[in-house]
C-alpha cells in the first residue's frame, strides 16, 4: 500500500484553479516564510536548509546546503534558478512554474537572502510560454506587494529577479551551459575544473545554481524548520519529491510523495497514483529517473523511491520522471527514439558524444526499421563502451559534460535486458510489432 | 532608425538595462526580434547586435544554436508535435503523420498558404497529456486526430487568437516594478551585510574555541 499521509510540501495548492495568483497565495500562507526569514540571520536560514538535508531536485541530487556553504571562501554574487526542464518525460517543474509561481519566487527570495545576493535570475525553457508569463506576473505582483525590490518588507535586504527565457536547447539544463546561455552565448558546457559555479560562475563570479523544485521547497522549510523536513523520508533522501509518471499507465501525472516510503510499484500501480497498466497488459520495463538513467525491470518494482536506494541498484532517481513500458511496446523503438533525442541535442563539442550519438542512432534506426544486422548488436555495445568506458553506473566520462555518458543508458539497458527482441528485429528485417 | 516597432524597441532597451552585461540580453532580445518579424530577419539580427554590443555574425552564430530561433521565415503558426519517449508510446509519430497530412506539409516545412510550419519536437514537458502538441509554444492539448483538425480549423478562423498569438510572441506579460535602487546603494548594503556575517562567524568561532579550551 502506498504511503500517502505525508504533507504536500510543494504541491499543496494543486486543487485550487487560481493557485498561481497572489490572492490565493496569500490566503494559503504565502510570503509568511519570507517575513520569518527576514527576522533571522542569513546564515541561520542557510543552516535550516542544511539541517533539512535538501538534495537538489534537478537530477544530480547534490545537497543544496552544501552548494550554498561553498560560499564561505568568497561571497556569492548571483543566484540562478535552473528551470530549463528538458529531460524527456520530466514535467514536474512545468507544473511548479505554471501552477505555483509565487511559491517559486518566495523560495528564490529566501535563498537570495540566505546567500546575501541582490541579483537573481530565473532561467526557464523557452517552450514554457505560459510558465514564463505566470512567473513574470508573479514577480510583478511580488514587487507591488513589497516582497521583492528595494528594502523587502521594510528590511535592509534588496533583491531584483529577472526571468530569462531559454530558446530550445536541452543542453542548457547543464548548469555551466545554462550560464553560457545567460551570458548570451551558444550553450556550450564549460570545461571542468572548476567544477562548481560557486567558484567560477556567471561572468566568472561565484554563483549558486539551484533547480526550480529545490527552490520551491524553501518556504515550507523556513516555516516548519529543517528538522521537520529531515524527519520525512529516510537516510540521505529527506522530505518529499515530485514524481512525473508517464508512458503506459492509466493515470500519468505529477505526484508528490514522501521520499523512500513508497516504491516504484506504489507509484505505478496504486489506484490513487498511477493506477496500473491498461487491461491485460504487463509491465515490461521502466525508466526510473529520466531517460539518462539505466532502465529497471519488473524485478526492481519494489525499490523504494530514494536517492541511494535507486543508486545502489545501478541507476538513478535523476529528474524524478518514471516512464512505463508495457509488453505491447517495442523496446528497440523506445531506445532508438531516446538515442535520436541525444543525437539532436548533443552540443557538438566532444567527439564521443557528437559522433557516437549519431552513429548509435543510425544503427538503432536500421534495427527498428529494417536493414539491421546481427553484428550491429555488438557494434552498438562497443560504441556505447567508447562513450562511457566500462558501461558501469555512475558512468565513466569521456566528455566535458554528462550528456555523453547518458547516451548509452537506454540502448545498453534495452540490449542487455531484451536481447531476444533485438535478435527478433534482425531476423524479421524490422520491427515485429509493426 | 529602429527596425523594431516602438514598443518592442522600448522593451529591448529595458531588457538590456536589466543585466550586468549587455550581451546577457541576447536570448530575450532574439525572442523580441522574432515577435517583431515572425522570424530572425537580417534587420532584426543587426539591431540585436547593436543593442548587445556584438556583431551580426556573432548574433547569427549564437541564434543558430537554439531550436526556437528561426533564421528563415516560418508560418504564422509553428506547430510542434512531440515524438519523444512518452509521446512515442502514446502515438506521437502517428500524430505527426496526421498533422503533416492535415496541414499539407512535411515536418520542417511550411504549408502552401504560409500559415503553418510543422516541426517534430523533442519533449515539451507535458507528458501526462500525450501526444503533446504546441502551437507557438502554447500547449493546445489535442491528443486525437479529430481534436487536431478542429484546432487547425479554429486557428484558421482566428478563434484562438487570444490563446495563441502569432509566432514569435513569447511573453505577453510586461515586467513591472523592479529594484529602483542605485547600484552603489546595493553595493553598500551588501558589504555591510557581508561584513556583519563575517563578524558573527568569527565571534562564533572564537566562542567555540574558548569553549574547547576550558
Amino acid at each position: 500500500m502506498a504511503s500517502l499521509d505525508a504533507p504536500r510540501i510543494v504541491s499543496s495548492r494543486r486543487d485550487f484553479a487560481d493557485s498561481f495568483t497572489l490572492t490565493r497565495y496569500l490566503e494559503t500562507g504565502g510570503y509568511v516564510a519570507l517575513r520569518k526569514a527576514l527576522t533571522m540571520f542569513p546564515e541561520a536560514v542557510a543552516a535550516e536548509v542544511d539541517v533539512a538535508s535538501l538534495l537538489g531536485r534537478g537530477g544530480a541530487g547534490f545537497p543544496a546546503g552544501r552548494k550554498w556553504s561553498m560560499l564561505r571562501r568568497a561571497p556569492i554574487s548571483y543566484l540562478v534558478v535552473n528551470g530549463d526542464e528538458s529531460e524527456p518525460a520530466t514535467f514536474k517543474d512545468h507544473y511548479l512554474v505554471e501552477r505555483d509561481p509565487h511559491q517559486l519566487v518566495e523560495g528564490v527570495i529566501i535563498a537570495a537572502y540566505a546567500l546575501q545576493v541582490n541579483q537573481a535570475f530565473i532561467f526557464l525553457r523557452g517552450e514554457f510560454a505560459l510558465g514564463l508569463e505566470r512567473v513574470q506576473q508573479a514577480l510583478n505582483e511580488a514587487y507591488a506587494h513589497g516582497a521583492l525590490g528595494a528594502k523587502i518588507f521594510g528590511s535592509d535586504f534588496s533583491l531584483d529577479i529577472v526571468v530569462h527565457p531559454g530558446a530550445g536547447a536541452y543542453i542548457c539544463g547543464e548548469e555551466t551551459s545554462l550560464l553560457e546561455a545567460l551570458e548570451g552565448k551558444r550553450g556550450f558546457p564549460r570545461i571542468k575544473p572548476p567544477f562548481f559555479p560557486a567558484v567560477t560562475g556567471l561572468y566568472g563570479e561565484p554563483t549558486v545554481v539551484n533547480n526550480v523544485e529545490t527552490m520551491s521547497n524553501l518556504p515550507w522549510i523556513v516555516n516548519n524548520g529543517g528538522a521537520a523536513f529531515a524527519a520525512l523520508g529516510a537516510g540521505r533522501s529527506t522530505g518529499t519529491r515530485l514524481f512525473a509518471l508517464a508512458g503506459d499507465v492509466k493515470n500519468p501525472g505529477v505526484y508528490e510523495l514522501e521520499m523512500v516510503k513508497n516504491t516504484f510499484r506504489d507509484l505505478i500501480f496504486d489506484p490513487a497514483l498511477g493506477g496500473g497498466l491498461a487491461e491485460g497488459r504487463r509491465l515490461k520495463a521502466f525508466v526510473p529517473g529520466g531517460v539518462s538513467a539505466p532502465w529497471f525491470g519488473p524485478d526492481q518494482l519494489d525499490t523504494p523511491l530514494g536517492q541511494d536506494e535507486v543508486g545502489g541498484l545501478g541507476s538513478m532517481l535523476g529528474s524524478g520522471s518514471v516512464v512505463v513500458l508495457d509488453d505491447a511496446s517495442c523496446v528497440v523503438r523506445a531506445a532508438w527514439r531516446i538515442t535520436k533525442f541525444f543525437s539532436r541535442e548533443s552540443c557538438g563539442q566532444c567527439t564521443p558524444c557528437r559522433e557516437g550519438s549519431g552513429w548509435i542512432e543510425r544503427i538503432m534506426y536500421r534495427l527498428e526499421h529494417g536493414g539491421g544486422r546481427m553484428e550491429d548488436l555488438d557494434l552498438v555495445l562497443d560504441l556505447c563502451d567508447n562513450i562511457a568506458p566500462g558501461l558501469s553506473w555512475p558512468p565513466q566520462q569521456t566528455t566535458i559534460c554528462v550528456l555523453g555518458p547518458s547516451i548509452p543508458s537506454s540502448v545498453h539497458s534495452a540490449l542487455t535486458m531484451f536481447r531476444d527482441d533485438f535478435v527478433a528485429h534482425v531476423n524479421h528485417g524490422g520491427c515485429p510489432h509493426d | 532608425m529602429s527596425h523594431f516597432r516602438a514598443d518592442i524597441r522600448q522593451r529591448c532597451e529595458e531588457l538590456v538595462a536589466l543585466y550586468p552585461r549587455k550581451r546577457s540580453a541576447m536570448l530575450p532580445l532574439l525572442h523580441l526580434a522574432q515577435e517583431n518579424d515572425g522570424y530572425l530577419s537580417e534587420e532584426g539580427i543587426a539591431e540585436v547586435a547593436a543593442l548587445t554590443g556584438t556583431t551580426p555574425a556573432d548574433v547569427r552564430g549564437t541564434a543558430a544554436f537554439y531550436d526556437m530561433f528561426h533564421l528563415e521565415p516560418v508560418g504564422k503558426y509553428v506547430v510542434g508535435v512531440c515524438t519523444n519517449i512518452a509521446c512515442l508510446l502514446a502515438g506521437g509519430e502517428e500524430m505527426l503523420e496526421h498533422a503533416a497530412a492535415t496541414l499539407g506539409c512535411a515536418p520542417g516545412s511550411t504549408s502552401a498558404d504560409g500559415l503553418f510550419t510543422l516541426e517534430e519536437s523533442e519533449c515539451l514537458a507535458d507528458c501526462n497529456i500525450a501526444p503533446c502538441v504546441q502551437v507557438n509554444h502554447r500547449y493546445v492539448r489535442t491528443t486525437t486526430p479529430e481534436a487536431f483538425d478542429q484546432l487547425v480549423d479554429d486557428l484558421r478562423e482566428g478563434r484562438l487568437d487570444h490563446d495563441v498569438p502569432s509566432h514569435g510572441t513569447l511573453i505577453r506579460v510586461k515586467r513591472q516594478g523592479g529594484l529602483r535602487v542605485s547600484a552603489e546603494d546595493i553595493a553598500a548594503e551588501r558589504s555591510v551585510a557581508i561584513a556583519a556575517r563575517s563578524a558573527r562567524a568569527e565571534a562564533a568561532a572564537a566562542a567555540a574555541a574558548a569553549q574547547g579550551s576550558t
